[in-house]
Formats: structure tokens, sequence, C-alpha cells
């Protein structure tokens, strides 16, 4: 009997996590400089964190992993983390209750069901959550952040796509759809579907005529958004406010030559969010978005606190990001051949060098290790150390630890 | 090419039976008095038939151990809202016991709109013999926290006090019948349909038997089904008793235990009237002061005790292991073996299969490539069971009785209760096993003793009837 691989998940070999802590590195060092703090949550949470509105759409809520758990009698159903933004918000709630700003990120797995063998089910997420603000400086930083990130991991040709959940969902409230109808549109635009806003069929036949066209549109400045609103019919005041809101940001992106494409029906994205929204692409693969959301943490019981955030494909990128490109030469590497009589010199001269931040490791069984630039003898009987550079074919004879590490640091 | 079929037992079997006799199958032993489940078509010999209940006929067919199955369509979506992709084909509506799920909440209640509902602060408790569809409507309906309570049956008798809302089936013509039941929400509308398995339809050729079923329905007449075992008692005819803090809310069983029960009740001088009912009355009175009582299905009690729903119930240790096999931590005690309703919970495997006992099934697990097929009513005794022996690679499939038609085409093992061996050995298999002893015995809460009157009342009742239980 053979023992297989869960479906649906993925083994991540030594050059893959090779390439998984590099983009993980990379992404904790721009945080860190830009002041976030590091955050865990537990892949266990209750179910009922995700399934109120504003939360998850229900086509995610379908694929769930949700079970009872051992104490589970009462029906409370846990659930395999989905998203990484709620727990976040839940973590503020329960454990920041004086902090009113917040900016938090996180390196996790999420679990969704996913039957058609394109994606894995479980996927890592790298993101960070600007909590307590509502400005369009705190939305430019999060973008200007992944951007950072994207580009300091070697990708080229990054694509930034623009929309805002705020006016999809007063289009659709000018539009005359009902409450069902509304929610359905914008759950499919949030799982991806950019033909659902195109789709739509208002009940009021002269608005549908002035505001479809311009759903269909695109455009690269905040000039688009500024023309847009000069073709808005007068009586729909409610589509200014979520208008001048992404001006804004756009205007701010445009100050910090950031490129982007603003394309209002490609919203991919959750439930929660409620302004602007952004996604990134390399090479038409998405591998990262993010969003205002300040009706969530209200939502679920805390504060009236604003925030926004956003998550990279950590999957994703490691099929983009080419590791040996990027990753530093790793610490010299010493290959330690010792006599069976002398084992103790052996393990003290590996701690000796481990401290002194070398890669060492035992020869055992004539195992061959690759990239080893040195072989180091260790012998019962003087000379004890003897080191050969397996570039250059030199031998050195050393008596003691310290001599050997002198004889590394000349070479 | 061999065709298999599975056909239901309960509600369908009368309809099912008159359409195939109709269509002059003379399918031999398909009726209500069936006591062997496989049968043989004379008309179609490379076509067998076994009668399942009618729960497992969709799963049995989606997991391809039958080709086509006649079943309510309310089950089949009660699997494809769990699981979508099942490979399993809808194949036509057969017109006959109609029927509804809806979604009801309780008049007395307070809330019994969807919205009213949904605005409440507290959990909603949801009570269904169909847990997915009732999840997939708390999910729909956007519930902000809910729990679901998988039944056994008598959804109908659980709100307003163990349930705020029940998604209860009822036949065609029938609305909610419970007086006090008001529908929130029609989920789905049924009625018998033929399934088919994926690549059965796609690959073999069944059509003589299709044809045969399609010729012979009775075209564009939706007729009353035979749903009685779903229907709710009268109208408004037994009113609810909510008692105060200190009444004592005790659950007795449905069922074949209602006559052992009520002889032991009333040896120890605690009256029911109206138990067992003649027409379904789930909410007897007694002489017992600051008592209530329902009555509702033993493999459901200790669930409704561990929630504080219910403070006594009278049900069998085998229901109360299979509850603290899933819940180790449950707060549910047994307080009192009542000795009668006496079982045995075994291991049951084929005669065909040379498995002496326990021992030689794992060999069997070791030495193949294919799972072992657990089947079970109790499912996490089954599981317990299954990994205590180290059977390796093994899958549980849920039953809901009939349990013994499964051997030996589409299980290895079965863990069932007998209590002669008689229809185990009837059915051609053999014990390799005995789990344990069960009987009926009383259970109640450890944590849910709120007053010392209730704890004290609690603690009488015991007594009582374990001195009526000694006396015996």
């Amino acid at each position: 009997m053979r023992v297989q691989r869960c479906k649906g998940t993925r083994d991540l070999s030594p050059e893959e996590m090779a390439g998984f802590r590099l983009i993980e590195g990379t992404f904790r060092d721009s945080c860190l400089k830009w002041g976030y703090d590091e955050v865990r949550t537990p892949t266990l949470e209750y179910l009922h964190l995700f399934t109120s509105t504003g939360t998850l759409t229900s086509g995610m809520l379908g694929k769930v992993y949700s079970f009872l758990d051992w104490d589970g009698w009462s029906g409370e159903r846990v659930v395999l983390r989905p998203d990484g933004t709620i727990p976040i918000a839940r973590f503020y709630i329960d454990c920041m209750p004086e902090k009113e700003l917040a900016k938090l990120f996180y390196v996790t797995n999420i679990f969704i069901f996913e039957e058609t063998g394109k994606e894995t089910r479980e996927r890592w997420q790298c993101g960070a959550e600007f909590i307590g603000m509502n400005s369009t400086i705190a939305d430019a930083e999060l973008i200007i952040l992944a951007l950072e990130v994207l580009k300091k991991l070697g990708l080229k040709d990054i694509e930034l796509r623009l929309s805002h959940a705020g006016l999809i969902r007063a289009l659709l409230v000018a539009l005359g759809l009902s409450g069902e109808e509304q929610a359905a549109v914008f759950g499919q635009i949030l799982d991806g579907d950019v033909e659902a806003l195109a789709g739509v069929k208002s009940g009021k036949s002269g608005l549908s005529r002035a505001l479809t066209p311009l759903l269909g549109l695109e455009g690269k400045s905040s000039g688009f958004l500024k023309n847009l609103k000069t073709l808005l019919p007068q009586n729909l005041p409610e589509l200014e406010l979520p208008l001048d809101d992404f001006i804004s940001v756009v205007d701010l992106l445009e100050d910090l030559s950031c490129d982007y494409q603003i394309d209002i029906a490609s919203g991919r994205g959750f439930e929660y969010y409620t302004g602007m929204m952004f996604q990134l692409f390399v090479d038409e693969e998405r591998v990262g978005g993010g969003g205002r959301y300040d009706a969530l943490i209200p939502s679920m019981g805390g504060m009236d606190i604003p925030a926004s955030g956003f998550a990279l494909c950590l999957d994703h990128l490691m099929n983009l990001v080419k590791p040996e490109a990027l990753a530093k030469p790793p610490g010299e590497k010493i290959l330690i051949k010792a006599e069976p009589e002398a084992m103790k010199e052996g393990f003290n001269v590996a701690a000796c060098l481990h401290e002194a931040g070398y890669v060492a490791e035992f020869n055992l069984g004539g195992r061959e290790i690759a990239g080893s630039g040195w072989t180091l003898e260790v012998r019962s009987r003087a000379p004890i150390f003897i080191l050969t550079d397996q570039v250059g074919h030199k031998k050195f004879e050393a008596q003691t630890d310290g001599e050997v590490l002198k004889l590394l640091a000349v070479k | 090419m061999q065709i298999k079929l599975a056909l239901p037992k309960g509600r369908y079997l009368g309809e099912t039976s008159a359409l195939l006799q109709r269509a002059g199958w003379g399918l031999s032993g398909y009726h209500g008095g069936a006591r062997l489940y496989h049968l043989k078509s004379k008309k179609f010999p490379n076509l067998v038939a076994k009668i399942f209940h009618e729960k497992d006929i969709p799963i049995q067919v989606a997991v391809g151990n039958y080709d086509l199955g006649i079943c309510g369509l309310d089950w089949v979506e009660e699997l494809l809202v769990k699981y979508p992709s099942s490979a399993l084909v809808k194949i036509r509506n057969l017109g006959y016991g109609g029927g509804s799920l809806s979604m009801a909440a309780s008049r007395s209640g307070g809330a019994s709109t969807i919205d009213e509902i949904r605005a409440g602060s507290d959990v909603v408790r949801i009570a269904s013999e169909y847990p997915n569809l009732a999840e997939s409507f708390a999910l729909k309906f956007r519930l902000r926290r809910f729990n679901v309570f998988p039944l056994w049956g008598a959804a109908e008798v659980y709100p307003p006090e163990s349930a705020d809302l029940a998604l209860i089936s009822e036949g065609i013509n029938g609305g909610l019948s419970n007086g006090d039941l008001v529908p929130v929400s029609n989920v789905l509308n049924f009625s018998a349909c033929l399934i088919a398995n994926e690549n059965s339809w796609e690959l073999k050729d069944m059509d003589e038997v299709l044809t045969s079923i399609g010729d012979n329905l009775v075209v564009g007449e939706q007729r009353p089904s035979p749903i009685d075992a779903v229907r709710t008692p009268a109208a408004g005819k037994y009113p609810i008793r909510v008692g105060t803090e200190d009444t004592i809310r005790l659950a007795l069983p449905d069922g074949h235990q209602q006559l052992p029960a009520i002889q032991l009740l009333n040896k120890a001088g605690i009256l029911v009237d109206d138990y067992p009912s003649s027409d379904g009355n789930r909410r007897p009175t007694t002489n017992l002061a600051g008592v209530t009582i329902k009555v509702f299905r033993p493999q459901d009690m200790p669930l409704q005790v561990a929630n504080g729903n219910f403070d006594l119930a009278i049900t069998g240790q085998d229901w109360l292991t299979e509850h603290l096999y899933q819940f180790p931590s449950s707060p549910v005690i047994k307080l009192a073996d009542l000795k009668f309703g006496k079982v045995k919970v075994v291991a049951v495997v084929s005669n065909d299969l040379s498995v002496p006992d326990v021992h030689g099934l794992r060999q069997l697990s070791a030495g193949r490539s294919a799972p072992i097929r657990v089947a079970s009513e109790y499912v996490n005794i089954a599981d317990k069971y299954a990994r205590d022996n180290h059977l390796g690679m093994y899958r549980i499939i849920p039953t809901w009785g009939a349990t013994e038609a499964f051997l030996p085409e589409d299980a290895d093992l079965l863990i069932e209760n007998t209590q002669t061996g008689r229809t185990i050995a009837r059915h051609n298999l053999k014990i390799i096993d005995k789990l344990f002893e069960s009987t009926a015995c009383l259970v109640g809460n450890r944590d849910n003793i709120s007053s010392s009157v209730k704890s004290q009342r609690i603690k009488s009742v015991t007594e009582t009837l374990q001195a009526a239980v000694e006396a015996a």
C-alpha cells in the first residue's frame, strides 16, 4: 500500500522552501521597516467568525473546512482558517482594546476547498493590515509596501489594478437592484466574475443607459475618474462620495509616480471591503490584492474602527520568483570527515564553526554534499585537523579549533 | 451487463413497489414486511436490486455501489448541498410522494420571521434530520451565529424550547400541521425521483430498465403521499407547557422502547397520560409535579441533555456511548441503569469471509490495497473500534438502518446491535467480536443543575426509578 499525499495539498521541497523563505523574509523585512508588527493567529477559529454578513461571500463559505470539535456538542463548529484578515480583526478586538492604531502583518496558511486541481487547498499568504485609520495615506502606504516587496523580489512588469467597493455598491443601488440582487452581483464581482457588472439589468432603464457604459470603462489616471464624475447624472449624489474617495487615493498614487489601471468591474476580493480595492498581477497571474474594510471590525462587535490591508499569494509568487538570482550566497560550507575515534573533536569543531557562521556538517556514509568549498579531516593523532580547499586543492594543517578558524579567516 | 438498483424502504416502498409491479418486473419480496434485502427481477435477469433506508441511497449511488436508485429528492439534495461534486445524476421525477421541506419557527417562541430571527443576538439553534440543508439555509440567510442539531427524527417537537428553528418535511397537501409552528421559508419541494451514478449513466446501457420505469409512471397526477412518518400532530391539540426554572424537563423514547419505558415508570408510581400515544402526541402529561415531558428519538437524547435542553432522558447505553465517543468531555452522565431493552453491540462480517476475529480483520486490512469499509448507525463507536484495532486504511459508511443489507458487497464490517443474533444469522452474517452490552439508562447533565430544588427533584426521580428497577 502506497502512502499518498492528501488530495489538494502540496509538499514543499528544499528548493521550494528556499524560495518560500526568501519571499517570506523579504516581506517581513519590508513590513518591519514600515513599522508593522508580526502576529500569528491560530489555525482553528469558530465558524461564526466568518458567517455573518460582511465577512465572507456565500461562495467562499461553501468551501470552508468546518467540523465539530471534540467538545462541539453544542453544534458550535470550528473551521480551518479560510481567510487571513478576519482572524487579525478578531485578534485586534480581542487583544488590543486600548490600542487605536495597529499595523500588523502575518505569514500564514489558509484553507479553501478547491476541486479543479488548479490550486492547492492549503494556501500561503503574506498579509499586512493597517487598523485604526481611514485615510488615503494608509491605503497608499499599503500599495507602496506591496509593490516594494514585489520589486525587491526581482519581479518586473507588475500591474496594479484599482477598483472601489463603495463605488460598486453605490452603482448597484443606483441601478435600482433589490437588496438580494445587489448582494448577488457584488458577490459575483468579488468572486472574480468580471462580466457580472456588465450583465446587470437595471430596473430603471434610463439610468441603466447612463451608467452601464461607465462600468466597462478602464482608465489610467485620476483624470479618468474625474471625467467619469462629470458624466454622472446630476441626481445621483450617493455616487459622489465613493468617487471622491477613489479620486483622492488615485491622486496620491499619481504623485508617487505609481503606475496603475482603473478597472471598476474587476474587483476580486472580500465581502468585507468597503472602499478602495486593488489587485496585483505579474505576467497575468494574480499575486495579491487588498482593500479597505471600514465596517468589518464594528460588525464583529469591535469599536467603530476603520482599517485596510492586503495579502500576497505566496504560492503564486513562488512560481515567479527565481531564488537563485536573489539569494545571498550562503555561508561557506565545510564537510567534516572525522575518524571514529575523533568524533568528540569533530562535534567540538563543528560547534565552533557554526558559531563563527559557517555551514559545517559531517560526511556520513560517503554521501557527497554539493557545494562544499572545504573538507576538514578530524583525526585522533597529530595533525588533528587537515583542511583542504576543494577548489584550489590546497591542504592546511591545524592542531586546535582556533587554528582552523584562523586558516579559514585568512582564506 | 449487470445493473444494480437501490430501492427504498419506508415511505416510498408502497408506491415504488406498485410502479414496478405495473411495469411487470416480477420482483419477489419487495413489500412492507420484506425480511431479505436482495431482490431479483423475472423481467430483467441482469438486474440486482437491494432495499436500503432511503437516506442511504444517494450515497450508495454516488459512490458507485449502485447504478440506479429511487429515493426522495430531499435526500439527494441533502447530499448534493454538502458534496456538490458527487457523481450523481438526477434522471427524472417519478411524480409520487410529493412533499416540501420548510424551515419553521414557533409562534410562541417570539421570533417567527427570518428577519426577526436574524435580528436576535443569540445563537440560532436549528434542529433537523437534514443537517446539510439546514446549514446551507443558515449560510444563505447569513445567520450570524447558528448551531445545527442533527436529528434522527421528530424535528417538529423541538421548537420553541429546544430549538429556534426546525427544518421539517411535510406531505404535499399538508401545511405545517402543528399549530404552533409557522413556516419562515420554503427550502425545497420534493417527490420520489430516479437517480443514477454518473459513470453508469455515461457508460452503461440501461435503456430497457429506464424505459420500463418511464412508461409506467402515472402521468400528471400529483397525489398526496404516504409520508405519515413525518406528519406532525394536529393543530394546537397538545399545548406547550412552559415550566418554571425549577421544572424538570424529561425526555422519553419513541418507538419500540415505549412499552418497557412506561411499564417501569408505572411501577415507580409515575403515571404518564397518552404515552405511547395513538395519534402522535409528543407532549404527554404526568402526575409528577414540576416535570414536563417530550417524546422523541433516543438517538437524539444525549446531545439534547448535553445542551441543557433536557434535564433527564431515558435513552440507551449505546447512544450514550456514541455521544461520549464523539464528545469525550460532554457533561452527560448515566444516572441509573434501567435494565430493559438489552442488546449487544457487535462487530459483524459476512459468513463468506474467512475472518474469525478482529485479529483476522487486521490481517485482511494489511494484505489488501482497498480500504476496509465499516458500515454502522453508530459512526463514532465504529470509528473508535476501527482506530483502536488499527484497521489501517478504513472508511466509515454512516447508515440509517437496515445495515445488514450492506454486507457483503457494500461494506466489509458492520458495527450493529442485536438482541438474539437471529437477524444476523438470517442474512448469512457472523459475529466476530462483542463490543459491549447496552440497556436503557437514565441520563442527566452534570453541569446543568441550576437550583437546589431542581437537583432535589432530579435526585428523587432517579431514586424512584432505581428502586423500581431493583424491585423488578
